[in-house]
């Protein structure tokens, strides 16, 4: 029986986080951004700093009709945002934020696991951008296909390196593995995945598929209320998936110079929040990546460098043992 | 895909685990005996419906049921790591794949009449004979062994560390041997796609 509680309480309590932490990510998101540019952003809703924006655009959204084109496949389209966002979820079972059993479900195979889950989540925008009978959202789902296919080679080969370098490829026992100096002897391939994530996620600079300037945008275009919500809530639950899982594979989780017993997790949330905190400021500082350019720098720069990656911890796990 | 399905049903059949029967008695089946029958009827339905439905995009995403009813069929038997690579190539990979093909090529809305293939006699012909053929060695290989599947679970023999063992202990020629037919269909792929080009040119 305190099995099955036990079990209960770890889901509670992933899905706690799957719902706070995404919203926080946004709330950042506005206020970040406001700064960056030099601008003041939403300021009265709820008075101090417009804290309760999110609260509004959140009731907003549900307010709204949900409109289903006349021309859409009617059922695709309105799963497609469940199939992109529930995912996210499943892999927050999966990422580790203490040490000792503080994860939501011990997989074996980890890396294999989030990686494979995280996949899943593209046939959503792809679900979607077919589903709406509109130009651009086909043309959407066109390059998120292409980006997907161009961008999950670099990250599965990063992922690999870490897991040659620790011996295994469940996340608990990477982390359990990590030494301080992993951190120079990784970082080209830290890079790349987390690169690599960003086009995954579509994040700017690597938002050609929801690029608003040339086809509004993507395969959301047709989406509204609730369902156009989940799409949003799903960027940054992946948000929170790729910093949590870069800090897991690269920045060694709960280690830090101090307080690794009690505090652990909270080095795990400090360097996730640390890393979402980059991507907003990638979004605000550097200008969208054309299409070309995009596949150019997966397929000769992205890829090589992890491939070089991938030797160099091959050559250094060998000379150390 | 349909082989899967079958064999699962065959599984179940009396008489050729005969032996295997006695001791572990087909009429009072384990819960993950009854959930890896019901996941592989499902798994067989989606097949079945993705080479039937005339809409080409939702065939591509029945496949996706098809092939994610497999990845939990291979959960069921334990070998964790299997099912979560077949999750990343096929659901992940092959069928993005697909769908950008379909999308290149605009499958429209709704059915495509000329979605359908002279061939389907002789198609049917062929997948009736592979499946035969998959379960007849299948069952005739293994006939009355019984895998324990909590001991199997308990010792982590589907475990990612026991995987690559047996892989690159046991198996490790046939697997290069593999590495290098893809790398020849690679190899071809690309002098294929690049005398089309200079030749417009």
């Amino acid at each position: 029986m305190s099995d099955t509680l036990d079990v209960v309480l770890r889901l509670l309590a992933v899905f706690v986080v799957f719902l706070v932490l995404p919203l926080a990510i946004g709330q950042t998101e506005h206020k970040v951004m406001a700064h960056m540019q030099g601008r003041l952003g939403p300021m009265y809703a709820g008075g101090f700093h417009g804290w309760a924006q999110l609260v509004a655009d959140g009731v907003k959204f549900a307010q709204k009709e949900d409109v289903v084109p006349a021309g859409a496949d009617r059922r695709i389209f309105q799963l497609a945002p469940a199939v992109a966002l529930l995912p996210y979820l499943l892999v927050l079972v999966a990422i580790p934020v203490g040490p000792g059993n503080a994860v939501g479900q011990v997989v074996d195979a980890g890396i294999f696991f989030v990686l494979a889950v995280m996949g899943v989540g593209v046939l959503g925008s792809l679900m979607a951008g077919w589903a709406s009978a509109n130009k651009f959202s086909l043309l959407g789902g066109l390059r998120t296909a292409a980006q997907l296919m161009a961008y999950e080679l670099p990250m599965l080969l990063t992922a690999a390196s870490v897991a040659m370098a620790a011996g295994t490829v469940s996340l608990p026992g990477i982390v359990d593995a990590f030494h301080w100096w992993w951190i120079p002897w990784q970082i080209v391939g830290g890079v790349v995945f987390f690169i690599a994530g960003l086009a995954e996620l579509q994040r700017p600079p690597f938002d050609m598929p929801v690029a608003d300037s040339e086809i509004i945008f993507g395969a959301y275009t047709e989406y509204t209320g609730l369902r156009f919500a989940l799409f949003l809530l799903s960027e940054y639950a992946g948000i929170v998936v790729l910093c949590g899982l870069t800090t897991v594979l690269f920045l060694g989780g709960w280690h830090g110079p101090f307080g690794a017993d009690g505090l652990g997790w909270l080095w795990t949330l400090l360097k996730t929040a640390l890393l979402a905190f980059v991507i907003i400021w990638l979004r605000v500082t550097y200008p969208r990546l054309r299409e070309d350019q995009l596949q150019k720098l997966a397929w000769t720069v992205l890829i090589p460098l992890s491939l070089a990656q991938i030797a160099l911890t091959g050559v250094v796990k060998v000379v150390i043992q | 895909m349909t082989g899967t399905g079958l064999t699962a049903l065959a599984a179940q059949a009396p008489g050729t685990t005969a032996l295997a029967a006695k001791a572990h008695g087909f009429l009072s089946p384990t819960g993950v005996e009854v959930a890896f029958l019901l996941v592989g009827l499902v798994t067989l339905g989606a097949a079945l419906v993705t080479v039937t439905t005339k809409q080409l995009v939702h065939a591509a995403l029945w496949l996706v049921v098809t092939l994610g009813g497999l990845a939990v069929e291979y959960l069921l038997l334990t070998a964790e790591f299997i099912a979560w690579v077949q999750v990343l190539i096929y659901v992940g990979s092959v069928v993005v794949l697909l769908l950008f093909g379909l999308m290149l090529t605009k499958a429209p809305i709704g059915r495509s009449p000329d979605a359908d293939s002279g061939n389907r006699w002789p198609a049917l012909g062929v997948a009736v004979a592979a499946a035969a053929a998959l379960v007849w060695v299948v069952t005739d290989a293994f006939r009355a062994t019984w895998i324990d599947l909590e001991g199997a679970a308990a010792a982590g023999e589907g475990s990612t560390k026991v995987t690559g063992e047996f892989l690159f202990r046991h198996w490790v020629l046939p697997f290069e041997a593999l590495s290098v037919l893809l790398l020849a269909a690679l190899v071809g792929a690309i002098v294929l796609s690049r005398r089309e080009n200079g030749g417009r040119r």
